[in-house]
């Protein structure tokens, strides 16, 4: 009944910041926002440049392509150097090089990968200065990327698609930054940790306990962490964790806080069209993926753990293996899919121990191209790419060249999307076929049998969409997985930001057919069909080979264990 | 190319002071002159309320078996967190779960031990006694989880089982708000009160 | 394979050009049995991504089972090869439908000689091949016209079969829009001299040949987009297949090679990837077959994308030609008079516009047609008359414009009735042409001439609103007129008093809107605006410049194929869409089938997948290859007609195509393939 209550909650909440978050967010990027003008005008003055200043899309790109690339140099470094960086209580050393690639590329990609634990890694100055600069950076540049989208829909016969830098400068100042603060005194409020004095130790006389506890600026990264679908966490159990994440309260802000801006960006997308009722079938292809899953994936971490089970205890309040009291098995599922489908991969439980199916619904969650509402930006713009392939096929079942909101979808508009659909289904398989051959890879699984596997098609299916989520127990921080999940994130962002951004281009340079009876209908129930069908389809037949080895076959061992 | 690499550096700058110091120090500083015991870590006499420890006295009420029997720290360091957020009782940590699937043959056989061991303890343990947890250092455990305990926290102390219960309930707290997550006792507060009636 | 032949379509029974051929007929499926083994050479494989992968895929097999021979792995490896000749007797079977055609074209070729005019105006023969531009050639009945060009002089019938199929001969004459010939017909009677305008090579016949046989069939844009589309879905599934050794691999099971190029195939768009081709060449064909012939597969496509269609009043939404409705007497006399006399004015009268008047008078007043004495002198209608009539001796009567006759009457020292004005304004405002009849100084009243819609235009009309179609009724009558045809007829809008400026203003108009817009035309001054437009379709009977303009030339010369054209268009591409949505949904079977059996010694749990309780892990795959390679088969007469098209609304077409091949093509393969695995185990097979 409680998860009942939570899910209304949810919806309604959601359904609010979906009207006026969507709502607020066009206004701010048509600059009709301006609260934060005595900062956001010095920056400008500071980069030389001007919302008046448009540029096309290739310079977009460019700048886009650079900026991420400073990025990383400049978490690499931090990283590199914190030994020697101030606010760095526990004197931790430099970070390997390996490791900092590796999470450098992960927090540069909006990935949030973690091969490290960070309260025995990170310094504050990382944490603050390079791990939630990036958590504040990438989110911005992954909506704008999507702003460039929908600007492709929504202007005609258009050179110039906005400019790169005013985009993710508003994005942080007006979006951003103002809900991440709101709720990061909500989150210290509930208890979350926010300091930095350093540990503290404390005694416990009753049962002789010692104990040294890490401390940080934990609440308010976990705002950012969780608003700009990022999933990175100050401590390595993430969200698990009672100093992330204290209560039933903040478990549910948490999930609400990674769907508001994926969810929200679809109504912002249907004003900027002129058609809040485009928006809505957006939404519609999400929510209604992302319910199914819900029920699905809950219903499957309701039920009992299959050793667990084997051991002599049959459970009512579902697999408890590697979760928290606190949250309970549904708010537990529901976080998990929220979090994969969203790509923040924050985790409030151990991925790892959920059940087959539990665990299918997250790794699925994820397959399916992280559109479910999927990340801030990455989540729309890789949904538009799945409604141009099926706009393109129903409209020529309907015998006319196929436009969506008026553009024409031709050769040039089906190669960018199919190369955006393609990336990271390649990247996943062919890094998880490279795991599972050489030794290296093989190393890493904990756990045996179709679970080990699971773990290497999982690591390899969350990096390649940017998730960030684990399945705990392989062992990452190896040089092979270093390397190889930083290639295979940043392939999954700029290998699909790229052609978007080239879409983008694309349309806003096309005029616009008008609508008639002829056209087909991009704002019903048959149009969100099919791109659900899209999805499923594009999805589930690329991994379904590689799904039947991990989870299905683990799910069919009835009365096996490895 | 140069003016992008140009405004690049100086964003890049732009982002590190007012999206990493700015917002970090001024939510420090919200954060302890607000909710000064929350930003610290709830910490109390005894710890922190927020962090599990490990009970090894049947005179309390355990909490999850993060640090205990098969999990104990010094038999598998490398698997559990062990109710050691960075280091306790000299061996060092840090939140993680066991990450054991679900037809982990080393699940199995733990949690089979672990079920031996409440079993000896007069005790009918619940799926939370025998798990681990996703932090590695829950502190809480569900009403349930207690009450079954009232067999071995009964016979060690000699409290009534009545007692117990009673005690058990003051200490219950339901789920947030009656629907968020689950209902839980803290079990270093539940041990701190039972050691005063005791 | 005999099983799969069906009868002739009853819609391919068009003449001319497009000669009856069957679906199968005998000739045309010889010689594409050959081609399909021929256009397995891989240079030409090559140009079709998907079954390039599959031709690679199958010499793989091939060489496995020359490794490891077995009768599954020879199997598989037959059956691979039969998917791809399966495509290309598809392919060869749309291209030998134009062939036949075009050999028929080509026996018509003229190899005659020619009667050049010298300068001098002697003629001299040469052979019709050595005629250039420019060239001026005497024609007489019987002689067959060496080349396209213009008639400059004389006027003749000309048979125009050989093209057309339309065995009436036609009216040639020189200056005006009917001044064009083509090469290949034949004068069957006077004389004419003809100025060639097209070069060797480059005749109209020439064009058509190499349109029917398509020797340089371009991609169209939608067919450019779809194959990148297949492209994707056929690399995203390489690593699909190829990474699963791997994954195997790392489960302690093993794949055998055939079995994973199986499945590779199996996932591919085979289906859709095998007829795209034969699909764009089938709709092609399905336009000669109407007639008409289209310059450019993109401007067939273009056709279904248009939204406003230019449709020319005369001979589109009206009968060619005005009727005479009513007869209206002026005070004083009655219409029983009126109708006696405008029929007696118009006994000589040859124009369908006479003959109606007399067919009128006689319907509705019973008056018989008088036969005409000798003496009895017609006098025709000029422009400057305005008037046409009879002179019997001293009694003339004659019947026209209403100001002439009036200057007629007057002249004669007779007066014009007061309410005559009044009765001509009020046909005019009607839409019809009003005619004046005088006897003598008499004027007796005025003959409504009436424009008729077409049969059954205001529905086809109706079936394009449904489509998103607006139709536009261009017409030069006065905007009263043509308000009154539009709305009889059923279309959106019409322009009156249009000029050829005005069309093209109209044109550009909805194309700056967005609007992809189609006309049809015949003269010279409608090639601008033919050229405008992104189907322009010239009638033949019209003059060089509209046709050159024009992207279509309609044999018929029937304005009202616009339509037909559109649906054609339409056709094409929901071809496309729908067989490729089969293609894709076909999948999941094929997983079903394959997936279980792929692990069935490693993970025998999987078994629980085998939802079709496919007999064995080998009887599985094969059924699956098998299902994949007939379907080609199954769909090519599909492929060939074309879906089956009904004017209606997107959302109404789209159900049901995605009903059809979309949830028909998941549950189809799951019988199919059950049913070909049971066959395998009756044969003992497996």
């Amino acid at each position: 009944m409680g998860f009942f209550f939570t899910l209304v909650a949810l919806v309604v909440l959601l359904g609010v910041t979906w009207r006026y978050l969507g709502s607020y967010m066009e206004a701010v990027f048509d600059g009709r926002v301006h609260w934060l003008g005595f900062v956001e005008r010095p920056i400008y003055r500071a980069l030389h440049t001007s919302p008046e200043q448009e540029q096309t899309w290739k310079r977009y790109a460019g700048a886009m392509i650079v900026f991420s690339a400073v990025s990383l140099v400049f978490t690499y470094v931090i990283l590199r150097i914190q030994g020697s960086l101030p606010l760095n209580p526990q004197h931790l050393g430099g970070v390997g090089s390996g490791l900092s690639f590796n999470t450098a590329s992960s927090f540069v990609t909006n990935t949030n990968w973690q091969n490290y634990g960070g309260e025995t890694t990170m310094s504050y100055f990382s944490q603050i200065g390079s791990l939630t600069v990036q958590q504040f950076v990438t989110p911005a540049v992954g909506i704008a990327v999507a702003i460039v989208v929908v600007r492709g829909f929504s202007r005609r016969n258009s050179p110039t698609i906005g400019n790169f830098w005013v985009d993710i400068t508003r994005c942080m100042l007006y979006i951003l930054l103002p809900i991440a603060f709101l709720f990061g005194i909500i989150f210290v409020a509930q208890g979350a940790v926010q300091t930095l004095a350093g540990t503290v130790s404390v005694n416990d006389a009753l049962n002789g306990v010692r104990q040294t506890i890490p401390r940080g600026p934990i609440g308010f990264m976990e705002a950012i962490k969780q608003l700009g679908t990022n999933g990175g966490g100050f401590l390595d159990a993430n969200s698990a964790t009672t100093f992330e994440n204290p209560t039933g309260l903040t478990n549910f802000l948490s999930i609400y806080l990674l769907l508001s801006i994926p969810v929200a960006l679809t109504y912002t997308f249907g004003k900027m069209v002129g058609s809040v009722r485009h928006g809505l079938a957006l939404l519609s292809v999400m929510v209604i993926l992302f319910g199914v899953w819900v029920g699905f994936t809950s219903y499957a971490e309701h039920q009992n753990n299959p050793a667990v089970a084997a051991a002599g205890i049959h459970s009512t309040v579902g697999n408890t293996e590697g979760k928290e009291v606190r949250f309970g098995d549904t708010s537990t599922a529901l976080f998990g899919v929220a979090s994969t489908q969203t790509s923040t991969g924050s985790a409030d439980a151990s991925y790892d121990s959920f059940t087959p199916m539990g665990g299918f619904g997250l790794l699925t969650g994820m397959m399916i191209g992280e559109v479910t509402p999927g990340g801030t930006g990455s989540g729309l713009y890789t949904l538009l790419i799945y409604a141009i392939i099926a706009v393109f096929i129903g409209g020529l079942m309907i015998g006319r060249t196929p436009e969506y909101l008026g553009k024409k979808i031709q050769a040039r508009e089906v190669k960018l999307a199919g190369l955006g659909a393609l990336v990271m289904p390649i990247a996943v398989l062919i890094f998880t076929g490279i795991a599972v051959s050489i030794a290296a890879g093989k190393a890493g699984p904990l756990n045996h049998g179709p679970h080990g596997f699971s773990e290497i098609l999982y690591a390899l299916t969350s990096q390649g969409n940017n998730n960030g989520s684990a399945f705990g127990g392989l062992t990452g921080n190896t040089p092979f997985y270093n390397v190889v999940g930083a290639i295979d994130m940043l392939l999954g962002r700029f290998g699909i930001m790229i052609p978007v951004l080239a879409l983008g281009g694309a349309l806003a340079e096309k005029n616009v057919v008008p609508e008639s009876l002829g056209t087909f209908r991009t704002d019903n129930g048959m149009f969100v069909g099919l791109t659900i069908g899209v999805i499923l389809i594009i999805g589930g037949l690329t991994f379904f080979p590689a799904i039947s080895l991990g989870p299905i076959v683990e799910q069919l061992s009835h009365g096996r264990f490895f | 190319m140069l003016v992008h690499l140009r405004r690049s550096l100086v964003m890049a700058v732009i982002c590190l002071v007012l999206f990493g110091f700015v917002y970090a120090f001024a939510g420090t500083g919200i954060a302890q002159l607000f909710f000064k015991n929350q930003a610290d870590g709830s910490i109390t006499a005894n710890g922190s309320t927020l962090i599990g420890q490990n009970w090894t006295s049947p005179k309390f009420f355990h909490g999850r078996p993060d640090d205990f029997g098969p999990y104990a720290a010094n038999a598998k360091q490398d698997v559990s967190g062990g109710d050691n957020p960075l280091e306790a009782n000299g061996f060092s940590g840090e939140s993680s779960a066991t990450n054991l699937g679900p037809r982990s043959k080393t699940l199995e056989t733990d949690t089979k031990e672990l079920v031996k061991f409440w079993h000896s303890m007069g005790v009918n343990p619940t799926p939370d006694l025998v798990t681990t947890s996703g932090s590695g250092y829950d502190p809480d455990i569900s009403p349930q989880d207690a009450y079954v305990q009232i067999p071995m926290v009964s016979k060690a102390t000699g409290l009534s089982p009545k007692v117990l219960r009673t005690l058990i309930k003051s200490q219950s707290h339901s789920a947030q708000w009656g629907f968020l997550g689950a209902s839980y006792v803290d079990v270093l507060q539940l041990n701190e009160a039972l050691a005063k009636l005791s | 394979m005999s099983t799969v032949l069906t009868p002739p379509s009853p819609d391919a029974s068009a003449h001319g050009v497009a000669q009856s051929r069957g679906l199968f007929d005998r000739e045309i499926l010889g010689q594409a049995l050959k081609d399909s083994f021929r256009k397995l050479d891989p240079r030409w494989q090559v140009r079709n991504p998907v079954m390039f992968v599959v031709l690679v895929g199958s010499i793989i097999t091939l060489i496995e089972s020359f490794a490891h021979p077995s009768t599954f792995t020879w199997s598989i490896t037959v059956w691979l090869f039969l998917t791809v000749i399966f495509a290309n007797f598809a392919e060869a079977m749309a291209e030998g439908r134009g062939k036949a055609q075009a050999d028929t074209l080509r026996k018509m070729r003229s190899e005659t000689e020619a009667r050049r005019l010298r300068a001098d105006g002697t003629e001299e023969l040469v052979a019709a091949a050595l005629l250039q531009k420019g060239d001026l050639v005497v024609c007489e009945a019987n002689d067959v016209i060496p080349s396209d060009g213009e008639i400059i002089e004389g006027i003749a019938s000309v048979d125009e079969s050989a093209i057309t199929g339309e065995s009436a001969p036609v009216i040639r004459e020189s200056g005006g829009d009917r001044s064009a010939v083509t090469g290949g017909t034949k004068v069957l009677s006077d004389r004419i001299v003809v100025r060639i305008t097209a070069e060797r090579g480059h005749t109209f016949i020439d064009r058509m040949i190499s349109l029917v046989e398509g020797a340089n069939r371009q991609k169209t844009p939608n067919e450019i987009a779809l194959t990148i589309l297949l492209a994707v879905l056929t690399v995203v599934f390489i690593p699909v297949v190829v990474t699963l050794e791997p994954f195997a691999g790392f489960s302690g099971a093993t794949v055998s090679v055939v079995v994973l190029v199986a499945l590779l195939v199996c996932l591919i768009p085979t289906t859709i990837g095998a007829l795209l081709s034969a699909i764009g060449i089938a709709g092609m064909d399905r336009l000669v077959q109407r007639n008409v012939l289209a310059m450019s597969g993109r401007a067939v496509e273009a056709a279904g994308d248009v939204q406003t269609l230019l449709l020319d009043k005369t001979g589109t939404i009206t009968l060619g030609n005005r009727m005479a409705a009513n007869f209206f007497p002026v005070q004083g006399h009655s219409e029983q008079e009126v109708a006696d006399v405008a029929q007696l004015a118009s006994l000589a009268d040859e124009t369908p516009e006479g003959r109606s008047v007399v067919v009128l008078a006689k319907e509705n007043f019973g008056i018989r047609e008088r036969e005409l004495d000798p003496s009895h002198v017609f006098v025709p209608f000029t422009a400057t008359t305005r008037m046409s009539g009879l002179d019997m001796g001293t009694r003339s009567i004659r019947k026209g414009a209403s100001e002439s006759v009036k200057t007629w009457v007057t002249n004669q020292g007779g007066s014009v009735p007061s309410d005559l004005d009044e009765i001509v304004e009020k046909i005019s405002r009607a839409g019809s042409t009003p005619l004046t009849v005088a006897d003598g100084s008499t004027i007796l009243g005025v003959i409504e001439l009436k424009d008729v819609v077409k049969q059954g235009i205001k529905v086809k009309f109706d079936e394009m609103r449904k489509m998103g179609i607006r139709t536009v009724m261009i017409t030069g009558d006065n905007p009263l007129t043509a308000a009154a045809i539009a709305q009889e007829a059923g279309v959106d809008d019409f322009l009156a008093e249009a000029t050829p400026e005005a069309k093209m203003a109209l044109i550009k108009k909805e194309q700056e809107g967005g609007k992809l817009v189609a006309m049809t035309g015949d003269g010279t001054n409608d090639a601008p605006a033919l050229a405008q437009a992104d189907v322009g379709v010239a009638m033949n009977t019209g003059t060089t410049a509209a046709k050159e303009a024009g992207n279509m030339v309609d044999l018929d010369s029937n304005p009202t194929k616009l339509i037909d054209i559109v649906e054609i268009g339409k056709q094409l591409l929901i071809t496309r869409g729908s067989l490729t949505t089969f293609s894709i949904a076909n999948d999941i079977a094929k997983y079903f089938a394959i997936i279980p059996a792929l692990f069935a010694v490693s993970y025998p749990q999987l078994k629980a997948l085998n939802i079709m309780h496919l007999h064995s892990p080998q009887s599985a795959v094969l059924s699956a290859v098998i299902f994949n390679a007939l379907v080609i088969i199954a769909l090519i007469p599909l492929a060939l007609r074309g879906v089956r098209f009904r004017a209606a609304n997107s959302a109404a077409i789209l159900r049901r195509n995605v009903w059809i091949y979309g949830v028909g093509g998941v549950i189809i393969p799951f019988a199919f393939i059950k049913l070909i695995d049971l066959i395998l185990v009756q044969l003992h097979a497996y």
